[in-house]
């Protein structure tokens, strides 16, 4: 994973609490195998007028004019801003990799929900919660115009381009791995003694748990 | 030092390493589906790696597999991408040696509905699925989750989660719940208390003497929507009810080793002085039939009851957030809940699929005829075990006779990803666990409620109040 120290981009307000992941990805696009190539269907049902589905050509469907992230000044968005208990709902990873191929590096919201949270680190997605009037504050701003943020993870600060900032809290393992883009698999792998060690440990005390399935 | 909670006893006995802060913890248990694996099992062979432990893996297919004509097995499918993720998952898993309840095995199912049927769900265990409703298996006094595609990656590649610990929430029950009150009324009044986010961070314990007095399969449908207030995981105790329920299933321990699992597991409870960082205390002689009317679960309300005012909502946000909801469910606020007529009811799901809803139903329905107003009425049992007991039971005739649909095992309408799925603007009863916009279909309206509900809607065209349904058919439903 590439490492994220900081960055800058324009701002994309959603001004909607508890964005769920089922709006984020609509199911039909669940049945895909790859990894990549979700972002023409982000937002689907909110984006389009009509209808999707994997197989239909994005470029002929009508865009939503009245959906927020369809606006012209937030093309090119690479923030997105939002309210409290964002991605709630599915454990469905193809909400985060939905927003991270429209262009989203980071999402800042009031609070997020657990497992997307998750998830987002996973894709190198930085999610980052700020406190409600400091997230008023940016609906403010950005509400009719395009603005431009900086998030340094380095220095765990927002600064808005007119030198106003905001400190933001992180935990230091995801914020160690972030700034070093490591990947999760490869960092516990590296433990793989202990882990083999653990298991032998709770093979004798816990047996019943080591019945292979058949 | 204050006592242990459940979960603080589960998550110190699988610490591999770290602290509360960044740990990593063992896992027990992965059960995996269709939907959320194949990219997982793409990550594992382009980097080189293998499975840590595939005999701890079980895997069926669910989320997207038709509910009619299972006869045809693979032929049935209509939906060419639906099929390729079926047949995706029947490689990984033959590859893998990895034991799956493939689509015409008879016990194919849902995963949260396979798991504690097989016994492959186990007290003190940790248990991971790729789906949010894994949190279900808690009802075992485990510590289920539920994880994304990333995650299901990492436990394949390594049998461990890297976790932070979370905090104790306890939701104590006092008293008993009335006659028709069910399981599903119970959850869907918590989580109209603590609100989608309510539980967010915390692990949820709930308890008191309603939880106790539930069937397993009644503690199943509480844990399963314990992610609709924002928790990835909810437990119960260990008791007798436990016991009784896992003794003699198929990967349940046997013989000698039952009894030492038994031993440990009676261990499987908070200690009496554990301290819980937040409490919810609920009184269950409150709770009527709940009737959600808008697009989050939280936006519940009785029966009984009328669509809110939006002046009632707490602050500006939830406002707009009702507004939203309104104007997309088609409502005004004052209507009466008694008045909604429905298009489609929908029974099953890993929230209400499990035979006791289907006895419920059939209690219900017997010897009546659903509403002609109904477009569909479908039952979907929670997997081919489910459906075949049903049928033993004779479940399914009466059902059919009152014009519903008797189905094959699956996620179904839950999530609309197979053929079953609402028009736009069709307005449904559903049994499942989110009212999501979209959830059941695009532009398709949900309002989730009890099984016994839902029958009852069937019957009338509308929603009504199931305790004023006879009393004979009541009795037996709790
Ligand atoms: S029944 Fe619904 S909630 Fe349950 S696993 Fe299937 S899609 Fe998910």
């Amino acid at each position: 994973m590439a490492a994220f120290v900081a960055h800058q981009g324009w701002v994309a307000p959603m001004d909607r609490s508890n964005v769920d992941t089922d709006a984020m990805m609509p199911k039909q696009y669940l049945k895909c195998i790859f990894k990549s190539g979700y972002g023409d269907w982000a937002f689907d049902d909110w984006r389009y007028l009509d209808a999707g589905d994997v197989d239909v050509d994005v470029s002929t469907r009508r865009k939503n004019p009245d959906f927020e992230l369809n606006k012209t000044i937030y093309q090119g968005a690479s923030i997105l801003l939002s309210r409290e208990n964002f991605g709630c709902g599915s454990s469905r990873e193809h909400a985060v990799w939905g927003i991270r191929d429209m262009g989203f590096k980071v999402v800042i919201a009031t609070s997020f929900a657990d497992i997307f949270y998750n998830n987002c680190f996973n894709n190198g997605i930085l999610a980052l919660t700020l406190k409600p009037e400091q997230i008023e504050r940016l609906f403010e701003l950005s509400g009719d115009k395009a603005m431009s943020l900086t998030v340094n993870l380095q220095e765990k600060r927002v600064t808005l381009a007119n030198g106003e900032f905001y400190s933001f809290e992180l935990e230091e393992n995801r914020r160690f791995k972030m700034l070093n883009g490591l990947d999760n698999v490869a960092t516990t792998l590296l433990k793989k003694q202990a882990i083999q060690d653990f298991e032998k440990q709770h093979k004798q005390t816990h047996p019943y748990y080591f019945t292979p399935l058949r | 030092m204050s006592g242990q909670t459940l979960y603080d006893k589960i998550w110190q006995s699988h610490l591999v390493s770290g602290d509360d802060e960044a740990a990593l913890i063992y896992i027990d248990r992965h059960i995996i589906h269709e939907v959320t694996s194949a990219q997982a099992f793409e990550g594992i062979e382009l980097a080189g790696r293998s499975i840590w432990r595939s005999d701890s893996i079980l895997a069926t297919p669910d989320h997207q597999v038709p509910t009619t004509e299972r006869e045809k097995g693979k032929a049935g499918f209509v939906d060419k991408l639906a099929l390729l993720q079926v047949t995706t998952l029947d490689d990984n898993c033959d590859k893998n040696n990895i034991v799956q309840f493939k689509l015409n095995d008879q016990r194919q199912g849902i995963v949260h509905v396979v798991g504690p049927e097989q016994g492959a769900s186990l007290p003190g265990m940790t248990i991971v699925c790729g789906d949010s409703h894994s949190s279900t298996h808690g009802a075992f006094a485990a510590l289920a989750q539920g994880i994304g595609t990333s995650e299901v990656e990492h436990v394949l590649a390594s049998q461990c989660l890297q976790q932070q610990k979370c905090k104790n929430l306890r939701v104590l029950v006092n008293g008993c719940l009335p006659l028709g009150i069910t399981a599903k009324d119970l959850i869907l009044y918590i989580i109209g208390k603590l609100g989608t986010a309510g539980g967010t961070g915390y692990a949820i314990e709930y308890a008191g003497e309603a939880i106790e007095n539930l069937s397993m399969e009644g503690r199943l449908t509480v844990c399963n929507m314990t992610i609709e207030a924002g928790a990835r995981s909810g437990l119960i105790a260990y008791d007798q009810v436990t016991e009784n329920y896992l003794h003699g299933r198929p990967y349940a321990p046997k013989g000698a080793m039952w009894d030492s699992a038994i031993q440990y597991w009676r261990t499987l409870v908070s200690d009496a002085d554990a301290v819980f960082d937040k409490e919810l205390i609920i009184d269950a002689k409150d709770i009527l039939p709940q009737v959600t009317w808008g697009t989050k679960p939280d936006q519940v309300v009785a029966v009984t009851s009328q669509v809110p005012e939006i002046s009632s909502a707490k602050d500006a946000v939830q406002q707009a957030d009702w507004q939203k909801a309104l104007s997309y469910m088609s409502l005004n606020s004052g209507t009466a809940i008694s008045s909604l007529s429905l298009d489609q009811v929908f029974i099953g799901s890993c929230t209400n699929g499990r035979i006791e809803d289907i006895r419920e139903v059939a209690k219900v329905v017997k010897g009546k005829k659903v509403a002609s107003t109904i477009k569909r009425a479908m039952v979907v049992p929670g997997s081919g075990l489910v459906k075949q007991q049903a049928e033993a039971e004779g479940l399914d005739k009466i059902i059919m006779a009152a014009g519903l649909e008797w189905r094959f095992a699956g996620c179904s309408m839950c999530n609309a990803m197979n053929p079953d799925s609402l028009a736009s603007g069709e307005r449904c009863a559903s049994t499942s666990n989110r009212n999501f916009e979209g959830r059941q279909g695009q532009g398709g309206r949900t309002h989730l409620v009890s099984p016994a509900m839902a029958a009852a809607a069937a019957i009338a065209g509308h929603f009504v109040d199931i305790r004023q349904v006879e009393l004979a058919q009541l009795e037996g439903i709790h």
